[in-house]
């Protein structure tokens, strides 16, 4: 690993001021992107970016300033500028950087050599491997309107006067898919991927029959009645609502008074099945690391344990806030102080496959993606609201596809609404793993 | 930035092994923020990102490296990735001329970077004082500030050299009230392609009051109704409908590989007729607004659809190229480190002719929705959402009780031909960033105040 980006961090560190503290972040990544249509490659790009962070305080304010380049000239400049823009922030006797925990970094193989020897026309060849294979899949396919592979190596140290000073890599590659189906006029649109860290990890033919199934099912798909229903998230979805529901666990949401869950801990807030996890230690997560952004070494949490709120995450500051620990959930990249945040969620799964799942809903509805995450809900008051695309469960089993309608409920509703948890683990290239969750009393808004 | 004859350079540099275009984008981009929260100024913020990226395009073929070292050697080195990435075959020494265009950045009265830390700090202290009057049920409220200044040099193989000097300024008020119901939100935020002027023509007590009076008016707020109804939208932010109706599905990248409704529908009524809708990157300080977007072309005004009918989509370099037409000037890039593609500026419904009392006196029932939130749409089906997040019933043609949040949701082409009354109220609304692709960009929406006989609510109440 290199040590050149401890060695610049060191040097800004070495320069604090009497009772200053200091936390620089150097962070460098370097990726290779492809994307091909049509049998050849349309976009090819290759770069390298860095950029450094510093944050001072000082006299119980904090200041803060980046640059996206590792310069030595801009490096002097920037803590300059930290330190002048530390002194117009108000005091606050509850500022300090993460100090060490004695919590041991786990060596967790996030970073495997081979990624950088992979030859430029392999990594195009599995993009085209990939858009050829959805193509070829299914006569209803259309158009695949991309394919893309694309890899990266990223690098991050974190040194500070309190005695932080780590370095950390992970390499991951993905491939995916975009495409389009047509039927009768109608036209539908569907993707896949697949993730690893290697590129003989990725699984061409599961992304590609993905992309394909998800497209053609909804082919001929019909605006629902409106009712209220139990609807079976998809994987995916249900990442989705593991991460919302994530951050009504800030232990900033909490402190500044925007969690749904501020008072409760200690209490019933999801169904009994409900077991929710964060773990940065898992490797099989995407976004596992080693350490948080603040340096302290990642750490398994239990956020909601059999339904029962057990603790909030917390960075250093909104630790020492709440009485508690930094939980080692400080995110950020080098342009920005550290906020709070999960970084890789899981639920407990159960047993069953969503088939099983679907067979004992008898009716409902598959809810096979969502739109309008960002528009439509409301980690603050807790409205759910989002556009969504799926089928009918009838008699057991998936029926006619269903669009252009919208799911709606509140998020306190819908954790003690889980009626089961499904047992088809995936783990997906967000900051939640997903898996099948059928949840009551939801409401479709259609015709 | 760069001088002309190191572009130039450059650009041969990155045609060495043969190509049909190439470019080079350097962009220097300085920024400075403040944030409130929870009574204290929590922290102010600098930054700065300086680089280039440089493009080769051979056939069909894109090839693009960036570089944070604008020496020669740097850019030598990210042209002749860009060119091996292009693949390009032949070689022989290509020549290029450039010739510089005159553009004129929106003006700047009074510079951020020169207005002291202090009274940036003052305005989040005004708001915060502000909105935390406003009521007793006001339990938080945050404020930001940004400003920055964006330097860009676009050199292309073509011969075009044009710079932009874009400063834009944010500054953004949320606040949280707790009543019997829970709590809720209220948001307001304003910005331009201006300087620290923007707060002579706006005062933050203004957005704070605006903001913190939402947030109570929604403590009062009832579920809304599920199901499709008339829908009234009021002036100034509603041209995000616009956006996901219709704005993504006339970018000519969509078009082209067929992923759009509106593909092959040039010349078709795809609209109510009293619906036209521009894309323009030249009005005045907006926040979609720039001299020449990021790949050196002018700043244009584009009809996109006149009178319900559709007359033209939105273009940048490579899909005009494909089409052999001309540009629009949609060509923007998030950063140096992002390839170029085809983007909205400012999107609007132009003004209409009805009184938007008489719109809503004509509506027996239905919604109105005075602020929206975010939205998304695919293209390749025309279905969209957008957020609501300030709205109310509609009962015997009047505004009654406010509305939880939600989505509403829609068919693009089917939702413009619903569109039955439109107002001459035009205004335009808060800042955007719109996403597409990884990159986000700053843009602009308007409306006037406008209904929609029918669109589907999220709402919750049976």
């Amino acid at each position: 690993m290199s040590s050149e980006l401890l060695e610049m961090a060191d040097r800004i560190v070495a320069q604090a001021k009497g009772n200053e503290q200091v936390e620089v972040v150097v962070g460098r990544s370097s990726s290779t992107e492809v994307r091909v249509y049509e049998g050849q490659v349309e976009q090819f790009s290759s770069a390298t970016s860095a950029g450094i962070g510093v944050r001072v305080i000082s006299d119980q304010r904090q200041g803060f300033a980046y640059a996206a380049s590792l310069d030595p000239d801009v490096l002097g400049e920037t803590l300059a500028e930290a330190r002048d823009n530390a002194s117009f922030a108000t005091r606050d006797e509850w500022l300090g950087l993460a100090e060490p925990d004695g919590v041991e970094v786990q060596e967790l193989d996030l970073y495997r050599p081979g990624i950088d020897k992979v030859a430029t026309d392999d990594k195009i060849d599995l993009a085209l491997a990939l858009e050829k294979a959805v193509r070829s899949g299914d006569r209803r396919i259309t158009g695949v309107d991309s394919a893309d592979y694309a890899d990266g190596v990223s690098e991050a140290a974190v040194v500070s006067t309190a005695g932080i000073r780590v370095v950390s890599r992970d390499a991951s590659c993905y491939v995916s898919v975009s495409c389009v189906a047509e039927d009768g006029g109608d036209t539908q649109t569907g993707y896949g991927f697949s993730v690893g860290r290697l590129p003989d990890e990725l699984d061409l033919e599961a992304a590609a029959a993905d992309a394909t199934k998800r497209a053609t099912r909804l082919l001929g798909a019909t605006k629902p009645a409106s009712s209220r229903v139990t609807v079976v998230l998809d994987p995916y979805v249900t990442a989705q609502f593991l991460g919302l529901i994530g951050g009504t666990l800030s232990g900033e949401a909490v402190l500044k008074g925007r969690s749904l869950f501020a008072d409760r801990l200690g209490e019933e807030v999801a169904a009994g099945n409900f077991t929710l996890i964060d773990d940065p230690t898992n490797p099989l997560a995407y976004t596992a690391s080693e350490t948080d952004g603040e340096g302290l070494a990642s750490r398994r949490n239990v956020l909601i344990d059999g339904g029962r709120l057990q603790q909030f995450v917390h960075n250093a500051y909104t630790g020492r806030r709440a009485g508690a620990a930094s939980t080692a959930n400080a995110v950020r990249g080098f342009a920005s102080t550290p906020g709070v945040g999960c970084r890789a969620l899981s639920l407990v799964p159960g047993t069953k496959s969503q088939e099983e799942l679907l067979a004992e809903v008898g009716e409902g509805v598959l809810i096979s993606s969502v739109k309008g995450l960002h528009s439509g809900v409301n980690l603050v008051s807790g409205d759910f609201s989002t556009g969504a695309e799926g089928l009918r469960i009838s008699g057991g089993a998936l029926a006619e596809p269903l669009r252009e309608f919208t799911i709606g409920s509140t998020l306190q509703k819908m954790l003690s609404g889980v009626v089961e948890v499904g047992g088809d683990l995936e783990w997906l290239p967000t900051r939640a793993a997903g898996l099948s969750l059928v949840v009551r009393d939801v409401t479709v808004s259609g015709s | 930035m760069i001088d002309e004859t190191l572009a130039q350079r450059t650009l041969e540099v990155a045609l060495a092994r043969g190509g049909d275009f190439a470019e080079v984008f350097v962009e220097d981009k300085r920024s400075s923020s403040g944030h409130l929260d929870d009574a204290k100024i929590e922290e102010l913020g600098s930054g700065r990102s300086r680089g280039a990226g440089i493009r080769v395009v051979v056939g069909d073929t894109t090839g693009f490296a960036h570089t944070a070292d604008l020496s020669e050697k740097g850019l030598s080195a990210a042209a002749e990735a860009a060119a091996a990435a292009a693949r390009g075959g032949g070689g022989g020494v290509r020549q290029v001329a450039l010739t510089p265009r005159q553009t004129s950045p929106q003006p700047v009265v009074e510079r951020p970077e020169e207005v002291a830390k202090a009274t940036k700090v003052e305005l989040l202290r005004r708001a915060d004082e502000v909105a935390r009057s406003a009521g007793n049920a006001i339990k938080q409220v945050s404020a930001s500030y940004g400003d920055s200044r964006r330097r860009i040099l676009v050199a292309n193989s073509d011969g075009v050299l044009a710079t932009d000097d874009q400063t834009r300024t944010l500054f953004v008020v949320g606040v949280v009230a707790t009543g019997d119901t829970g709590m809720q939100t209220g948001r307001r935020s304003i910005g331009h392609t201006m300087g620290f002027e923007l707060f002579d023509r706006y005062q933050v007590e203004d957005l704070a009051r605006d903001a913190a009076e939402q947030a109570l008016t929604k403590l009062m707020a009832r579920p809304a109704p599920s199901g499709e109804l008339p829908v009234v939208i009021g002036p100034g932010g509603g041209g995000v409908l616009f956006h996901e109706a219709c704005g993504h599905g006339l970018e000519a990248d969509h078009i082209q590989k067929n992923v759009s409704v509106f593909a092959g529908r040039v010349g078709e009524q795809v609209a109510s007729p009293l619906v036209t809708i521009v894309d323009d990157a030249t009005m005045a300080q907006e926040w979609g607004t720039f001299a020449i977007d990021d790949e050196g072309t002018p700043a244009q005004r584009n009809v996109l659809i006149q009178d319900g009918i559709l007359t033209d989509y939105m273009w940048d370099q490579l899909r005009a190229r494909k089409e052999g037409r001309a540009l629009s000037g949609n060509g923007r890039r998030q950063s140096y480190q992002h390839l170029p593609m085809v983007r909205m500026t400012n999107t609007y419904l132009t003004n209409g002719n009805s009184d938007p009392d008489q719109i809503l006196a004509d509506t027996p029932n239905g919604i109105y929705v005075a602020h929206l939130g975010g939205g998304q749409v695919n293209t390749a089906t025309g279905d969209f959402v957008f957020g609501m997040t300030e709205a109310y019933l509609i009962e015997d043609g009047k505004i009654t009780d406010p509305l939880r949040e939600g989505n509403l949701i829609g068919n693009g082409p089917k939702v413009l031909e619903l569109i039955d009354a439109v107002g001459n109220d035009f205004a335009m609304g808060p800042p955007g960033t719109c996403g597409k692709d990884g990159q986000g960009v700053p843009v602009g929406d308007g409306v006037p105040t406008l209904r929609v006989t029918q669109l589907t609510v999220g709402g919750t109440a049976a």
